[in-house]
Order: structure tokens, then C-alpha cells, then sequence
């Protein structure tokens, strides 16, 4: 009997859970129960803000990216607020967190449906954004990755990204140094468990063949393994090579320079925008980055108006400098803007509406932004803008 | 009469046509809030997982409550079984157009596997006494994440391409599909999971479980955890019966890791999904919810994956209050006090209602 009274309380509490959800999606805006029922997201809250929802790990292994997309993102809302919203009505901007992982990235795209998201900017990680991809998908949603750089994220026409794809990047890195003829033997350290950085390196090496140089040794780690790198960086000695290629994120980076200078192996390193960043990890002596050299879309010292007032900003907000994931963000609330200036819609049309005047609007818009000038977007979703080609001299980004 | 019945019933089939009951009228108080619209997206979302986790975590009570030993490599089952379900129903899905067949190939394909590799790693380690499955079940989960992490397959109409860790190498025509694609994992995996396939696999593999270990195998598996000699000494094949225990458990969950592969449109073999720490999170579910009590498993899942998501108005702090919430949890469900203070109000109910009824 004792158990099936404790039983019946759980039920209990288990039905109260649900319906307590329910009824506060209810009161939340009048729009949703409707939305609900249809199983679609005609919602348009009460028509007199647009309502942008943000996904990223802002928690977990990768809540450095996520959280400066938010950050980033929640300043460039703040200006187009600040300088009269869109088209002259206000935006709103919700974060949530999705812990880098696909099925808590569907929950948050729920979540963010429920308070009457319009339009995504998301999400930050690659694995989680196609399966929100699929999602929004379904909805007719318009989605804008800062981030996710793989080329299936934008399968789908509603989804445009905001960075580089993994392709463009790798046989970017391999045209770059196969034109200014920095090396003859390279070697390439990579995290085979991680899509961005195996993206980059398999174009890498299928590009080095067409420009020059040999790729003498290709070394993997994975996430589980990326504490010491003595082996990779040897294999890459014993073979010579001149030029080490790095399409990995700056912290496993700053371990590799710190290894190499233990073993008194002196190459050049090369990176991608991943490495964005190195020169603020903690305990690193910047030193053995020197003449470290990366491609990236942004630099936070650069010495334009626009990054210079975005930086500032970040940095009286937030107290840190901002990297590259933020700078995509900011230019991806920009594209929505300009996207939806272009198009003309309005935050009472349903969110399938705007999802396919947007769709068609991003083709035509150009965008001025800190990561490119003159940024378009093909249909197929992705970005067309030049990466800069970065080196760092005297603790300091300096562009080449 | 049926008051009637339910007395004279044992005491084991009315605790599980509660359990039935209890899943059965969830999903239809569940379908009704969906068709009346009172449902938000987010919780309609969260359906499946709860699903799934809900049978994973009874695949792995099996394991733990009832075979007695400790696994903690459930997650690399689900593993095994999302990949090889997804692998079969992106090849097939082209030459099989209804749904529920096709689903229904994925849970076979999805549950063999798994079931396969339970039975591999049973092998050697059931012969074992002490906590040997363990560190090698522990061992299989980073194993096969890793594995698929470097496991390249794709089809054209040349036939199939194959590589290990060197993907480059593989030349695929323009029309080729990738299979798995290293650390990319699955993507593009139709989308077959819903809440009522869900519930339907619930209600089956509980009525296995439960008939398995009513049955002459579980009792035989049950006296072997309570008294390993003693059971030998009545000539019980300790090997085999765990054995048998142990390769149900791993099949169940990879049912449990079919279900999740269908439900997202991508999967990817990384230590958030399948590591160490979901094989943890499964624990937790059983260990809360009662060693042995498969109720209690459901139960246990069905809350733990809803509270981070219903917490989400608390932003940062959410996975903070999360463990504490667990920590109360724990205290409430197995503190000598709380069961002391649990069973004081049990009487008073009781009491109450033997006074009513008199």
C-alpha cells in the first residue's frame, strides 16, 4: 500500500510538472497555446517586437564560444534598440543554453519557440546546429549560424551561416601557404573527435597536393586525449617538417607551443580562427606564440572604428576581450537587419512568413561588418568574405 | 470483483499492473494535453528523451538491481545501438518507403548489435568475481566512441567505401551518400522516433523484464546475486544465467540508443552523448529510483531529464540547483530518517482510511 501511495505521488508530481508547463506557456503570450495546437509557430507574441532567440553552450566544455556569441550578440541588439530597432520596432533577445549537445540544443529551440522566437541566430557548435537545422526546418524558421561551420548545417535553404565554412578554411590555409611558399614539409596536428577541425584538416590536405608542398605527417588526438601532444609533435620533427599546421581550437594550441619549445622544436605554426584567443590563456607565456601565424575573419586589435567601438564596449561590459565567435555573432544580429529591412516584414506575420521573406531577402542584402566589408551570401547559405591572413609579433595580433 | 481480483492477485503482478497502468495513463494524459493544445513545445520535445532514458535506465536496472553488477558503460550500448540503427536506416531508407517498418528493422538491427557486444564483453568478464564488469564495461564506452569517431563509411554506385581514421582517402563520386563520416557521426537520419513508439517500446521491454525475472532464469539469476556458492551448489550455471542477464540489459539499452538516434537528425559519438558521464546519469536513475524497481527507474528518468529543461528560467544557476535538487533527492528516497518520517505519514494515511472505510 506504501508503495502504491508513493507511486501515485510521483504520478502526481509528474502530471503537475507537465501541466504547470503547459498552463505558464499559456499565460506567457496568447499567441502560443494556438501555436501549440497547430503544431506550428504562427505565434507572433503581440506583434511589436521582433523576437531573435540565441543557442549556444553558455555552460560546459565550450561556454568560452557560447558565451561570447550571447555576449556579442546581446550588444548588437542593444545598439539597433539604441539607434531605433528595425524597420521601428524593437528587437528582443533571449539566450539559452544547449551545453554543446544536439538533444538539449532541440529542447532549447523549444524552449525559445515557447516564448515566441522569430528568428534564430544559432546555434553556436556545429553536431547540435543540424539537428536544430532539421527543426527549424520543419517550422520555416529563419536560422543564422555565427559559428557552425560545417557544410551540412546549411543544407537546408532557411539556414545561412555567418563564418567560414571547413572547407573554404582548409584550402584557404593551403592556397595561403602554398602562394607565399612558407614551407616545403608540413605537418598537420588535428582532434580527429572534433568535425570542425577534422573538416579543415581533410580539405588541407586534399588542397596541399595542388599547391607545393607535402603533407609529411598527419596527427591525430581526440577530445579524450588532449592533455599531451609529445608524439604528434615528434612524429613531425623525426619527418622535418618546417610548417605545422593547427586546425584546432587555442587552448590544446597553447599546450603544443609549450611542448614544441620543451623539445626545442622551432617551426613554423599556423592556425585558423580557432586560434583566436591564444594570447589570453591563462599561465601561457605569450612568447611561444610569437610569430605564430592564423587565418581568421577578426582580430580584436585591429584598428578600424567599428571593431575598436565593439571591442570597448565588450570589454566595459563584459571585462573580457572578445573573440572571433563574438564577432560573428554581431555581424549575424546585422544580417538579420539587414535582412529584414530588405524584405520589409513585420513582427506580426508568422514566423513561416518571415522565414521565406528572409530566405530570399539574404541574397540580395551586403553586409559591412567587423569579421568582412562587403559580406553576401550565396543561396546556398554560405558567406562570401576574405580571411585575413594574422600574425603575432610582439605579444600582439598584427595583420600580414 | 475487479477490487476482488486485485486482492487475491500476487503481490509481484499487482506491483506490475500498477507499473502498466502508470505508463498508460501518463501517455494518455499526455496525448490529451497535446491535442487540446496545453502543451508547450518544449515539453513535446522532451517526450522521446524521457522515453528513451526511461529504457535505457530499466535495461540497466536489470544489470544492477537484479543481476547485481555494476555497469558503467551503458551509454557505449546505446552507442552501439544508435549507430547501427541509424547505418541500417539510411541505407535502406531509399528502398523502404512505410515507416514503421522501416523503425521497426532499426529496433531489431539497433537491439542485435547491442546485444552482440554484451555478449562479447560477458564473455570473458562474468567468469569473474568482483567488480571486473566495471572497469571493462567502463572501458567498452570510451572504446566504441572512439572507434566511431574514426570510422569512415560511404556508398556510391560503385559499391561501399571504407576507411579508418584516414576519410581523405575515400573518393565518392558526386551522387555518394556518407554512411558515417568520422567525428561528424550519422547525419541526415530520418526522423521516425515519436512519443507513442516510445511508449509502445516501454510497455514491451517491461513486460520482457518483468517475465524474465519472474520466471525460473531471473530467480536463478536472483540467487546468484544474493549467494553466489550457494547457488553454485545447487547447480545453477553461473555463467550462463549471467550472462543471459547481462546480454537482455545491454540489448535493452541499445532499444534505449535506437530510439535516441531517431529522435535528433544527427548523431555523433562525443563524451556529452555517450561518455562516462551519460553511463553516470543512467546510474543515478536506477540508484534513485530503487535498485530493482523498474517503476522507480521510469520514474527517476522521467524526472531528472524534465528538471534541467524545467529549470531553465534560472539560467546559469540551473545545473547548481539541479544537484541539490539530486542530493534531496537521494536523502529523501534513502535516508533512514525520510523513510522513518515516510512510513509515520504512510500510517497516518492508512488509518484514515481504514476510519473511512469502517
Amino acid at each position: 500500500m506504501k508503495k502504491a501511495v508513493s507511486m501515485f505521488l510521483a504520478a502526481a508530481l509528474a502530471v503537475g510538472t507537465f501541466a504547470g508547463c503547459g498552463s505558464s506557456a499559456d499565460t506567457g503570450s496568447t499567441g502560443s497555446a494556438a501555436s501549440t495546437e497547430s503544431g506550428s509557430t504562427d505565434s507572433a507574441a503581440d506583434g511589436s517586437v521582433f523576437k531573435i532567440g540565441g543557442i549556444g553552450p553558455t555552460t560546459g566544455a565550450a561556454a568560452i564560444y557560447g558565451s561570447a556569441v550571447m555576449n556579442a550578440a546581446q550588444i548588437a541588439v542593444d545598439e539597433i534598440n539604441e539607434a531605433g530597432g528595425i524597420n521601428g520596432y524593437q528587437v528582443e533577445f533571449k539566450a539559452e543554453d544547449d551545453q554543446s549537445d544536439a538533444e538539449k540544443s532541440v529542447n532549447a529551440y523549444n524552449s525559445l519557440k515557447d516564448w515566441g522566437m522569430q528568428v534564430l541566430m544559432g546555434t553556436v557548435t556545429t553536431t547540435p546546429c543540424i539537428a536544430v537545422a532539421d527543426k527549424t526546418a520543419e517550422d520555416g524558421m529563419f536560422e543564422i549560424t555565427p559559428s557552425a561551420s560545417s557544410t551540412d548545417v546549411i543544407e537546408n535553404d532557411n539556414v545561412f551561416q555567418a563564418c567560414f565554412t571547413d572547407p573554404n578554411l582548409g584550402t584557404a590555409s593551403a592556397q595561403y601557404i602554398g602562394e607565399n611558399k612558407l614551407a616545403t614539409k608540413v605537418a598537420v596536428i588535428y582532434d580527429s573527435s572534433d568535425v570542425y577541425s577534422s573538416g579543415i584538416e581533410a580539405t588541407f590536405v586534399k588542397e596541399a597536393a595542388n599547391q607545393g608542398f607535402e603533407v609529411v605527417a598527419e596527427e591525430a588526438f581526440t577530445a579524450d586525449s588532449k592533455t599531451d601532444f609529445s608524439t604528434q609533435l615528434q612524429k613531425a620533427q623525426s619527418e622535418g617538417a618546417d610548417l605545422v599546421f593547427l586546425p584546432i581550437y587555442y587552448t590544446e594550441a597553447s599546450i603544443i607551443l609549450n611542448q614544441a619549445n620543451g623539445m626545442g622544436y622551432e617551426p613554423t605554426f599556423f592556425g585558423c580562427d580557432g586560434m583566436d584567443g591564444i594570447l589570453d590563456v591563462k599561465n601561457f607565456d605569450t612568447s611561444l606564440a610569437e610569430g605564430l601565424m592564423l587565418l581568421t575573419p577578426f582580430v580584436a586589435d585591429a584598428d578600424d572604428e567599428k571593431t575598436q567601438a565593439f571591442v570597448s564596449k565588450y570589454k566595459e561590459l563584459y571585462g573580457d576581450t572578445p573573440n572571433q565567435f563574438g564577432a560573428d555573432a554581431y555581424d549575424a544580429i546585422y544580417a538579420i537587419k539587414a535582412a529584414i529591412e530588405e524584405a520589409g516584414v513585420t513582427p506580426d506575420m508568422s514566423v513561416s512568413d518571415i522565414g521565406t521573406a528572409l530566405t530570399e531577402a539574404m541574397t540580395k542584402i551586403s553586409v559591412d561588418g567587423l569579421t568582412g566589408d562587403g559580406m553576401t551570401w550565396e543561396a546556398t547559405g554560405e558567406v562570401s568574405k576574405a580571411p585575413k591572413a594574422m600574425v603575432i609579433k610582439d605579444g600582439a595580433y598584427t595583420a600580414m | 470483483m475487479a477490487k476482488l481480483n486485485l486482492k487475491s492477485m500476487k503481490k509481484s503482478t499487482k506491483d506490475h499492473i500498477i507499473t502498466f497502468a502508470m505508463v498508460i495513463v501518463v501517455y494518455i494524459i499526455v496525448q490529451t494535453m497535446i491535442t487540446t493544445g496545453n502543451m508547450s513545445s518544449l515539453m513535446q520535445g522532451l517526450l522521446v528523451p524521457m522515453c528513451t532514458y526511461s529504457i535505457v535506465a530499466i535495461g540497466l536496472n536489470l544489470c544492477v538491481g537484479y543481476l547485481g553488477e555494476l555497469s558503467i558503460g551503458h551509454a557505449g550500448f546505446m552507442c552501439v545501438g544508435a549507430f547501427s540503427s541509424a547505418f541500417c536506416t539510411k541505407l535502406l531508407q531509399d528502398s523502404i518507403q512505410n515507416e514503421v517498418i522501416l523503425f521497426l528493422i532499426a529496433i531489431a538491427v539497433g537491439t542485435v548489435a547491442a546485444a552482440f557486444f554484451g555478449f562479447l564483453i560477458g564473455i570473458p568478464v562474468l567468469r569473474l568475481r568482483g567488480d571486473y564488469l566495471a572497469i571493462v564495461t567502463l572501458a567498452f564506452g570510451e572504446i566504441i566512441k572512439n572507434v566511431i569517431n574514426v570510422l569512415y563509411i560511404a556508398k556510391d554506385e560503385n559499391g561501399f567505401h571504407f576507411a579508418i581514421s584516414d576519410g581523405n582517402k575515400i573518393e565518392l563520386s558526386e551522387d555518394g551518400i556518407w554512411l558515417i563520416n568520422g567525428a561528424k557521426g550519422i547525419a541526415k537520419i530520418p526522423h521516425l522516433s515519436s512519443f507513442t513508439a516510445g511508449v509502445i517500446m516501454i510497455l514491451v521491454i517491461l513486460f520482457i523484464v518483468y517475465n524474465f525475472v519472474n520466471s525460473r532464469t531471473g530467480r536463478a539469476v536472483m540467487a546468484i546475486r544474493d549467494n553466489r556458492i550457494a547457488a553454485e551448489s545447487v547447480g545453477i550455471n553461473i555463467t550462463k544465467f549471467k550472462l543471459m542477464a547481462f546480454t537482455i540489459s545491454a540489448a535493452i539499452a541499445g532499444a534505449g540508443g535506437v530510439l535516441y538516434a531517431h529522435n535528433l537528425s544527427t548523431v555523433t559519438a562525443t563524451p556529452t552523448n555517450f561518455g562516462y558521464n551519460m553511463s553516470i546519469m543512467i546510474l543515478v536513475f536506477v540508484v534513485l529510483g530503487g535498485m530493482g524497481s523498474f517503476r522507480g527507474s521510469i520514474i527517476a528518468a522521467v524526472i531528472l531529464t524534465l528538471l534541467p529543461e524545467v529549470l531553465r528560467g534560472l539560467k546559469d544557476y540551473r545545473m547548481l540547483i539541479y544537484s541539490i535538487v539530486l542530493i534531496v533527492m537521494m536523502l529523501f528516497n534513502w535516508a533512514p530518517k525520510c523513510i522513518e518520517m515516510r512510513q509515520r505519514i504512510a500510517a497516518k494515511f492508512k488509518k484514515s482510511a481504514k476510519k473511512e472505510a469502517a
